[in-house]
């Protein structure tokens, strides 16, 4: 199994793209990962996306990208596991190089989810759910994280207006780091008053609770490490040294323990035993902040804090851009946006930015080793990937 | 969603009925039916029904309601363990929001669950009330 190195990312500026297309805003973003890396041909392509089907109609997007990228006649693949998509299209690439079946493979993400109505999109997303034991009864993505906020707090028993506070602190923490991201859908600044008295969407998350919709897209370049030594010298080298997915039950209620992450732990699990990490060992990372409460949620499956004090953690500042642990310096999904099939990959953009040190002002002071947690649905599917600054 | 009509048609044993089954193996309830259990690779199964007493284990008020909810929201949503095992996912009913509590007993009803789309067959299904 050969080492990878990531030699190349690129991402588009994220937000309401109207006036772009689905397969201009993906090349737009596979260019630059190209130019970054310095290729002008790939010779494998992992594109994650959750839905182009629902959102534009278009299914065989890798056919569609891989020809727009004008890289025919390299093989591609579209790879789905709802807002895992674009990690689970990381974790392909990798298998790709590592087997030693291709040299210069490009691992992607694209979701164009503006071309349908804020109902449309809540109906896309809603399909990362159980159609019909969750959705069919009335379920959506807030109502379903919006239980588990409330499971949480009732089993670790922490008063209303504190956790009311922990939520916010975790919007407010990634706006202001979103604000220095350039890519960033959202780069306003929020204060907790603006979380705490936004509109309600399902008690007891609001507005700024819950993650955007958004156009994006972002790619990676990968290549074998001996490879990235010898050709590719624009940047510090940056590898791959651990991955790991797993599942856990579709439905929310089939969770042994609603409050707990097991995909997360899982895959976080197996990710450490590969790079040989310990959780105390990373020194930042992107999660999957779909939510307020996912952060809060994820931070405890990966090991960082302990069951029920992710909030306090975020609270006291551990988490901020300058705490102990910095957590989605690239503003999380919560800020920069969430292009769904593109988060992932987003993810890994920023963690090598950050390890190259070339994250400008939102460069956090160590930074050697990155775990990027991406998740799906209400954490039916989660995959974990570990980047170490060599 | 429209013209869904086998689709709904194929969970009426579940959603009229309650219709589970029991894990020959281990004695746990699954709700919908699965062929093969979790962990444990078991492929014997004994049909059950769902009970109608349960406990609410949690729930959200859902304030922006999905489609073909639109007219019912703001609604309480939950998830319910019902007696004797199964768990489900879905509205609180006949009750004052404010009075909706984790840990409160409640029963399942059958009950009309939205249209499919404006000239669609009525989709019914179960939500829970208060048990009182």
């Amino acid at each position: 199994m050969r080492d990878v190195a990531v030699v190349g990312v690129g991402m588009n500026k994220w937000g309401e793209l109207w006036g772009t297309s689905l397969r201009d805003i993906f090349v737009e973003a596979a260019l630059k990962a190209m130019d970054d890396a310095g290729v002008d041909r790939i010779d494998s392509l992992y594109v994650g996306c959750m839905s182009p089907g629902l959102f534009v109609g278009q299914e065989h997007l890798a056919s569609l990208l891989a020809d727009y990228l004008g890289q025919c006649p390299i093989p591609a693949v579209r790879v789905e596991s709802a807002c895992a998509s674009g990690g689970m299209a990381l974790r392909m690439g990798w298998m790709d190089v590592a087997l030693g079946l291709h040299d210069i493979v490009m691992v992607s993400g694209i979701e164009k989810m503006l071309d349908v109505d804020g109902a449309g999109a809540t109906y896309a997303l809603a399909t990362a759910a159980d159609q019909e034991f969750e959705c069919y009864n009335g379920a959506t993505f807030p109502g379903l994280y919006a239980m588990i906020a409330n499971a949480y707090q009732k089993k670790h028993r922490i008063a209303a207006e504190r956790f009311r506070d922990q939520l916010a602190h975790v919007a407010v923490k990634n706006h202001a780091n979103g604000h220095l991201n350039p890519n960033a859908q959202y780069r306003a600044k929020l204060t907790l008053d603006d979380v705490k008295n936004a509109t309600m969407v399902a008690d007891p998350l609001r507005l700024y609770d819950c993650s955007p919709i958004t156009d994006g897209a972002a790619a990676a370049i990968l290549c074998p490490l001996d490879l990235a030594k010898k050709k590719f010298k624009n940047h510090p080298l940056v590898a791959v040294i651990g991955t790991g997915a797993a599942t856990d039950t579709i439905a929310l209620h089939d969770r042994e323990d609603l409050t707990w992450l097991r995909s997360t732990e899982v895959a976080a699990r197996q990710a450490y035993r590969m790079a040989n990490v310990e959780p105390t060992q990373v020194d930042f990372a992107e999660v999957h902040d779909c939510f307020t409460i996912a952060e809060i949620c994820v931070t405890e499956a990966l090991g960082f804090f302990a069951a029920g004090k992710g909030g306090e953690a975020a609270m006291a500042g551990d988490t901020a851009l300058k705490g102990k642990k910095p957590v989605n310096t690239s503003g999380g999904l919560k800020s920069k946006g969430h292009p769904v099939g593109a988060t992932g990959i987003a993810q890994i953009l920023e963690l090598v930015l950050q390890l190259r040190g070339e994250a400008g002002e939102r460069q956090a002071s160590k930074a050697r080793i990155g775990l990027a947690q991406n998740m799906g649905g209400s954490g039916g599917s989660a995959v974990v990937h570990i980047l170490k600054a060599l | 969603m429209s013209g869904i009509t086998a689709r709904y048609w194929r969970e009426i044993p579940r959603r009229y009925r309650g219709e589970a089954a029991q894990s020959v193996k281990t004695g746990k309830v699954y709700f919908p039916p699965r062929l093969v259990e979790p962990g444990n690779g078991n492929r014997k199964w004994k049909p059950v029904k769902l009970a109608y007493g349960g406990e609410l284990l949690t729930f959200t008020v859902i304030r922006v309601a999905p489609r073909g909810f639109e007219m019912q929201g703001p609604y309480a949503l939950g998830i319910i363990e019902l007696d004797g095992g199964g768990r489900i996912t879905t509205q609180i009913v006949d009750v004052p929001l404010e009075e909706v509590k984790i840990g409160m007993r409640v029963r399942v009803e059958f009950r009309k669950i939205t249209d499919d789309g404006s000239e669609g067959i009525h989709l019914y299904g179960y939500k829970v009330v208060p048990e009182y």
